[in-house]
């Protein structure tokens, strides 16, 4: 079996690959406007910064507009069925601890028939990068509600209005454990890619969650708080280290009171000191999962970097026991075993 | 007639018998499953040819005298080759009442009982729903009744010992052990070295355990209650090395050889299910060859694991029962669109849903051809024996990969629990099921075939120019690219169709066993070979034109297998279905075969092979 080790991030400079490397011969066929085009340019734009060989690099998608995305990457690429791309990517990166494994999906695929397989992988600490669209609604099938459209949200499915409660995408990967989960937005390309580049280089779990828009279906979902003119006042960008402060003018934060957060103006006795400080790191969950459920128009959404810590990963740990078991007991003797328990003669 | 204990005065009568079935059967936490195997592994090791039948409750404690928790463990050994576990007992070892009243219809009249005495008070016996006590009313005197008192003799036994009377109630089932190891002649040593071995950290379990076991022995030798004593001879099994195997554990054998014979990584995926879980057991403790195991969250992700783990070069496996197959149709059918290697392990158990899920059924042919959406064609292989799993695992996998394509290997629960003797094959005459991966980028197209196999090539990741995608949706012949051209589609799916029918050219033809040509053709497949070849040799016995042959490939069949079933003026096809091959075969040949069909959770026995083959042939 061809076995190529994977190639350290040092040895970009190396290989010097570029975004065109990364295009497929493929026409894009999602509609004009969608917001995939940009989660698309910027994936090929941040894969030659990790150094490995696209040899080396895998994208496995689900069912949904998002599916579509490994078809566009001049990698190996795998779409499979609905739902279940984490389970694929837990196999592949089990018989193949070198390769880099990027999962493609979107809310309802991720969060509605592969729910399981999110909450399993990630508790592994599978070796994947899941980028999940959301855009809350289904666009393949052509406007359904989904797990994370709002609550009374009128669709073709729910004309009277949803009655399901949505779920947050982001606390369900910190309630399952993944040990890097992070959001963008679609259209804030620098920070997609900021974003994008920081899960590849996290060994584990990484879960991305990026809004995204759906301009036919669920078009100028995240507007109100992502459009240029007021995306500085109402949202946060998160950043390891430093004081929870956002607003065009830099005058606002985010302050705890009691186990609440609120939202203060500086100035009037209330200075940066009083403001919570952002800690990617933090051995417990608990303030990246209070961040999650920060949403406007009650808080400014915070996006960027929620939780990155350190945790063996799954094939590191498969990896590991084989090796023991090869050191304690010697290379399996296929003779010796047939012949185990209790083997007699017959002459 | 019942006898009572009494001093030996002479010496008990020895009698040769060539086979010997005795069923152990009491509750389910009497240790039925463990004095059943410690016996086959005694008479194996004897030179005994054995055969079993483990018949316990899914409930793990069902409560304690109850009739749903009694838990049986039939095993037939002999001087001669045989190939089931025997019709009915010859010896029925009742531990309790209620073990007893779901036993006793399987004993044929004259034939033994021994019953645990002790356990047949007033609460087990209404337990058991028995109004008056059987021992007393005269129900069981067709029977050679010998009542001891198990429990009694047991305690006494393991007096002085630091334990209490739960303690040692449950070694029980060694003495029993010893007095029918006493009764047939068989050696304590193998047992004995067993229970060093288990309790070895626990001198005090191990003690008791060996001093029930003795007692038993010893009452035997002592009272008078046995006038007799058996000795079933070796038999005279073809040369070789011998081992006791079921088939869960020749199946996962089977599995790591494979995986040396292909030089690939062996990844199992599994969601425990009874009853294939033995073989994530098994294979889970097989790290020192590499395997690697993944116990899923579902059965989804444990097939959707291994089809990534073929993606990556490795053999992808999933193993489950037929629940388990319903909920990974639509992975199976990913992987024959994508046309990547992967064997999807079915050890089948009485159906429909839940069903009985320890009980015996072959009803999943017919879900694993034909359960998907579109035209989904798969390779179905079967093994007949507990020994035949090993080699055809590795047939599974010679398949899958000579092919590219996803591959069923249909077991069932009696094949995966029973027990037989099995010859140790010698490595060297294991066949060489390897392939290469694809490497040059020049003129690489994923949906290429191999003019002969119609295989595409196996491009993993990690092969620098031969970047490509593939997925669910229908392919570009050639190309590999998505495509919804109508002319495409039909053509894509007669080539898949084609290549499952060209799988005929590389497997051996249908062997039969009896004349080539004659008044009935028996054909069967999966665990009722035994029943079958048994039957079909008395039935040579008396003079019939009878024949077996046995199918170990189910789709796509033997080339000759037309011609076989030509041959002969009737063809009856026994199954523990309600006529699934039988379905196949008149569709595909145009014939009148006949079935025989019984959904009972349990084996067929020789006996009623027998008969419904008389029913077909001339009367002589």
């Amino acid at each position: 079996m061809t076995m190529t080790d994977g190639l350290s991030a040092e040895n970009a400079a190396v290989i010097q690959l570029t975004r065109k490397d990364f295009v497929s011969d493929q026409e894009v066929r999602w509609c004009p406007g969608c917001g995939d085009y940009s989660i698309l340019a910027q994936t090929q734009k941040t894969m030659p910064d990790f150094g490995y060989p696209k040899e080396n690099i895998v994208f496995i998608s689900g069912i949904g507009c998002s599916g579509r995305l490994p078809y566009y990457m001049n990698t190996y690429g795998f779409h499979s069925i609905h739902g279940r791309a984490p389970t694929l990517a837990t196999g592949l990166k089990a018989a193949r601890p070198d390769l880099m494994v990027w999962v493609i999906t979107g809310d309802g695929d991720a969060l509605s028939i592969g729910g399981n397989h999110v909450l399993h992988s990630m508790r592994r600490n599978v070796d994947l990068k899941l980028v999940m669209f959301n855009n809350r609604i289904y666009g393949l099938t052509k406007g359904q509600a989904s797990p994370t459209s709002e609550m009374g949200k009128r669709t073709k499915s729910s004309p009277e209005g949803t009655i399901d409660h949505p779920v947050i995408p982001l606390s369900i990967a910190l309630a399952a454990e993944a040990t890097f989960v992070a959001r963008s937005v679609d259209t804030h390309t620098e920070h997609l890619q900021g974003t994008l580049e920081r899960a590849g280089r996290h060994r584990g779990s990484a879960f991305i969650e990026v809004l995204q828009n759906c301009n036919i279906f669920n078009d100028g979902a995240y507007r109100e708080f992502t459009d240029r003119e007021v995306r500085d006042d109402r949202m946060l960008v998160l950043q390891h280290g430093q004081p929870m402060i956002f607003g065009k003018d830099r005058d606002r934060g985010i302050r705890l009171r009691g186990l609440q957060p609120e939202v203060v103006q500086l100035g009037n006795g209330v200075t940066e000191a009083d403001l919570l400080v952002h800690d990617e790191a933090a051995p417990d969950p608990y303030l990246a999962f209070m961040l999650s459920r920060m949403w406007w128009p009650d808080f400014p959404v915070p996006v960027g970097v929620f939780r990155d810590v350190a945790r063996p990963t799954h094939d590191e740990l498969m990896t590991a026991q084989i090796d023991k078991a090869i050191a304690q007991r010697g290379e399996g003797d296929l003779a010796a075993l047939l012949r185990s328990g209790d083997a007699w003669t017959v002459e | 007639m019942t006898t009572t204990i009494a001093p030996r005065p002479e010496a008990p009568t020895e009698v040769e018998l060539d086979r010997v079935t005795i069923r152990f059967a009491g509750d389910s936490g009497d240790g039925m499953q463990l004095t059943g195997s410690q016996f086959t592994r005694t008479a194996a090791a004897f030179g005994n040819d054995v055969s079993t039948l483990p018949d316990f409750p899914a409930e793990i404690r069902a409560p304690a005298g109850s009739l749903p928790g009694v838990s049986g463990f039939q095993l037939s050994f002999a001087s001669s080759e045989i190939y089931t576990p025997g019709d009915e007992p010859d010896v029925l070892v009742a531990m309790n009442p209620a073990a007893l009243r779901t036993n006793i219809v399987d004993l044929p009249a004259g034939g033994a009982l021994i019953v645990n005495e002790d356990a047949f008070t007033g609460p087990n016996l209404t337990k058991a729903g028995y109004a008056t006590n059987p021992l007393k009313d005269g129900s069981l005197k067709s029977y050679t009744v010998f009542e001891v008192p198990i429990s009694t003799l047991n305690a006494r036994a393991l007096e002085g010992l630091d334990m209490t009377a739960k303690q040692v109630d449950l070694t029980k089932n060694f003495f029993a052990l010893g007095l029918m190891f006493w009764l047939y002649e068989r050696s304590m040593d193998p047992t004995i070295a067993w229970i060093d071995d288990k309790f070895g950290k626990r001198p005090i379990f191990a003690d008791a355990n060996k001093r029930a076991l003795k007692a038993g022995y010893a009452f035997g030798e002592t009272t008078e209650m046995f006038h007799t004593h058996y000795r079933v001879a070796p038999a005279r099994l073809a040369p070789g090395t011998y081992r006791n195997v079921t088939g869960n554990e020749a199946t996962a054998l089977g599995f790591v050889a494979a995986s040396r014979l292909a030089r690939r990584t062996l990844f199992y995926g599994s969601y425990p299910i009874t009853p294939a879980s033995d073989i994530l057991h098994a294979l889970s403790g097989y790290k020192d060859f590499g395997v690697k195991t993944f116990q899923a969250e579902d059965e989804i992700a444990a097939i959707g694991a291994a089809i990534g783990a073929s993606y990556g070069g490795a053999l992808g496996l999933t193993g489950t029962s037929g629940p388990g197959i319903a909920l990974k149709s639509e992975a199976i059918n990913l992987a024959v669109m994508v046309e990547l290697p992967l064997v999807i392990v079915d050890v089948q158990r009485a159906g429909p849903s839940t069903g009985m899920p320890t009980k015996n059924e072959q009803a999943d042919l017919l879900q694993v051809m034909f359960g998907r959406n579109g035209d989904s064609p798969i390779p179905v292989v079967a093994p007949a024996t507990p020994g035949e799993c090993f080699e055809m695992a590795i047939e599974a996998w010679r398949i899958a990969l000579r092919y590219m394509t996803p591959v069923v290997y249909l077991s069932d629960a009696f094949l995966a629990t029973g027990a037989e003797p099995w010859r140790i094959p010698d490595l060297a005459d294991l066949p060489d099921i390897g392939v290469g991966n694809a490497t040059d980028p020049n003129g690489f197209h994923p949906y290429d075939r191999d003019p002969v196999t119609l295989a595409r090539p196996w491009a993993v990741p990690g092969t620098p120019g031969l970047e490509h995608r593939i997925g669910g949706l229908e392919k570009a012949d050639i190309t590999g690219n998505v495509s919804y051209d109508p002319d495409n589609h039909h053509r894509m799916t007669v080539l898949r169709q084609e290549k499952v029918a060209r799988v005929a050219d590389s497997i051996p033809d249908l062997e039969v066993f009896g004349p080539p040509e004659g008044d009935l053709l028996i054909l069967g497949w999966g665990s009722t070979y035994g029943a079958i070849r048994s039957a079909t040799m008395r039935l040579h016995g008396q003079g019939h034109a009878v024949a077996h042959a046995h199918l170990r490939h189910l789709n796509p069949f033997p080339r000759n297998t037309g011609d076989v079933l030509a041959a002969y003026r009737h063809v009856l096809i026994p199954e523990i279905n309600l006529g699934q091959l039988r379905l196949l075969i008149r569709a595909r040949y145009l014939i009148d075969a006949q079935g025989y069909n019984r959904v009972r959770g349990k084996p067929f026995k020789i006996s009623e092979m027998e008969e419904q083959a008389l029913r077909l042939l001339p009367q002589r």
